[in-house]
């Protein structure tokens, strides 16, 4: 089944230089690419980047900063493929922010053809 | 598993004690057909809604396990057919592929595997909260009623339902494998799985206010758990949990009488304590610390042992009891634990010493109960009164359980008596 990797984290709290931490995220998708896991990923740019859309009775309203200020943020994901949980947690904790951040780790929902 | 006793005047009573018996081994096996606790349970409650209209009649099938699990099976089709999503169909197939032929619900040659440990690994997943790990392990695996559970937990029907309802579709959402963890996650997991056995037992202690007979079916049940873990999973960790939860529950009928609801160690009568949990637990202890290096059950039952081979209060191993804290602390540097070393360091008459390390303690333990109960103990042997009366206030103004409060109110008065006119 598939499962979304989260990782949240306080920005700027990294435990390494960026050099480091980039080729430990290269050392991760290359072993989790390798091992048929990793589906896709992306990392996202700084949460001073974010704008939230809504739609509140025909209008749209767009507002500057994320969906909600908390200290950690969303900083990227991943798309696992894992047999189950366990597997799947298992991958989450080898991500290099699990140090320093949290992974949330959701099954993605299936839906009836 | 097999009987073919006649049922008893007490057809509930009776059907009542199988499905005790049996629930966990039944619902283990259905699980493995179906990732929905909940259609399992279901299917469950038709069989033994089945049984007891049939069995009063045609008496009790020669293996009752294998006539519930066959109706069992064939309701969990049932429900499945009703269930129109795509998961609950190809659960279907998977079932009717493992189908007996045999239309009849009477019974299986084959022996039925014991599943149960799969069962175990699941409700006690750390993916769940701690409290549902608790419930759904003593619902699924146990048997007890949700009011039964409610009540040990003193909370709501309606919360613990609501507790229940969320992990089993957490469990069925979230993709909770349904096995038994290998290799190291094997140890990882059954630590979870030991604490929830613990904590099980634990709640036995302190959770109801002073009702007997529930705290004992608790503490009951935590060593029901220890023994199906045992049996299934013979390891040294498994065995350490299980000596302490029986040398600890062999003191179980000292600890109450009809007039005190809360009688301390120190005071228990030692005749009460049932001999053959002690033996039970001494010797499961002997052979599992001969393994290798205790860990904290072993430990906290090694000190459960010295404590049951004690024919008395004061010629207790105090000596060794402190060392075997001093291990524990290593292990877990609690300030719980250093709190009971200090207590028994009390109590091998080193009064002094007990006190300053109490004294170090007094921030972390700030809010605990057992401190306070502890050091006012201490202070009214040291001839501290004035500060056991403020600690026995302490004491009690943290306790919910009225065993327990009558039992400071007694302590705290005897005190009281002591200080006499100069109050």
């Amino acid at each position: 089944m598939q499962f979304l990797a989260l990782i949240y984290n306080t920005e700027g709290s990294e435990d390494v230089d960026m050099p480091t931490l980039m080729e430990q995220y290269g050392a991760f998708g290359q072993a989790g690419g390798q091992a048929g896991v990793i589906l896709g990923g992306n990392a996202l740019q700084p949460v001073s980047t974010a704008t939230c859309v809504a739609l509140r009775d025909g209008k749209t309203l767009i507002t500057d900063g994320p969906f909600a200020e908390t200290k950690e943020q969303l900083g990227g994901y991943y798309l696992l493929e894992c047999k189950d949980l366990d597997a799947a947690l298992s991958w989450a904790g080898k991500i290099p922010t699990a140090r320093y951040g949290r992974i949330e780790v959701r099954p993605i929902m299936v839906f009836d053809a | 598993m097999t009987t073919s006793a006649p049922l008893g005047d007490d057809l509930d009573n009776d059907l009542a004690r199988i499905f005790r018996a049996e629930s966990g081994r039944i619902l283990a096996l259905l699980m493995m057909q179906t990732p929905n606790v909940e259609l399992a349970e279901d299917a469950l409650h038709d069989a033994f809604l089945n049984a007891a209209e049939q069995w009063p009649n045609s008496g009790l099938p020669r293996s009752t396990t294998a006539w519930l699990l066959t109706v069992a099976r064939r309701r969990l089709i049932d429900r499945c057919r009703k269930e129109s999503h795509r998961s609950a169909n190809t659960t279907l197939l998977a079932i009717q592929d493992t189908m007996p032929e045999s239309n009849e619900t009477s019974e299986e040659a084959a022996p039925i595997p014991d599943e149960r440990l799969r069962l175990i690994f699941v409700c006690c997943h750390p993916a769940l909260a701690e409290p549902s790990r608790i419930a759904l392990t003593l619902k699924t695996l146990c048997g007890l009623s949700v009011r039964e559970i409610a009540r040990a937990f003193l909370t709501s029907e309606v919360t613990m339902n609501q507790r229940l309802t969320r992990a089993k579709r957490k469990i069925r959402n979230a993709g909770i494998a349904y096995e038994v963890p290998e290799g190291d996650a094997l140890s990882e997991r059954l630590s979870s799985v030991l604490a929830v056995v613990y904590l099980i037992y634990n709640e036995s202690y302190s959770a109801y206010e002073g009702h007997k007979l529930s705290r004992t079916h608790l503490a009951e049940e935590a060593i029901r758990l220890a023994r199906i873990l045992h049996k299934l999973l013979p390891r040294p960790d498994v065995s350490g949990l299980l000596a302490l939860l029986l040398l600890n529950h062999a003191r179980e009928p000292a600890r109450s009488s009809d007039s005190q609801a809360f009688i301390p160690l120190e005071s228990q009568d030692r005749m009460l304590w049932d001999q053959v949990l002690i033996k039970e637990g001494t010797s499961l202890l002997l052979a599992t610390m001969s393994q290798g290096r205790p860990d904290s059950y072993q430990l906290q039952a090694a000190i459960s042992a010295l404590h049951a081979m004690a024919l008395e209060w004061a010629t207790t191993d105090w000596l060794q009891i402190q060392e075997l804290y001093a291990l524990l602390y290593q292990l877990k540097p609690s300030p719980v634990v250093a709190l009971n070393q200090a207590v028994a360091c009390a109590s091998s008459g080193n009064l002094e010493g007990a006190y300053a390390r109490l004294m170090e303690l007094e921030i972390e333990l700030s809010g605990y109960q057992p401190f306070y109960a502890a050091r006012a103990d201490l202070s009214a042997k040291l001839g501290k009164h004035i500060q056991s009366l403020r600690d026995y206030d302490m004491a009690l103004s943290l306790t919910n359980n009225s065993a327990e409060r009558d039992f400071l109110l007694s302590k705290r008065k005897y005190t009281e008596n002591l200080l006499g006119p100069k109050l």
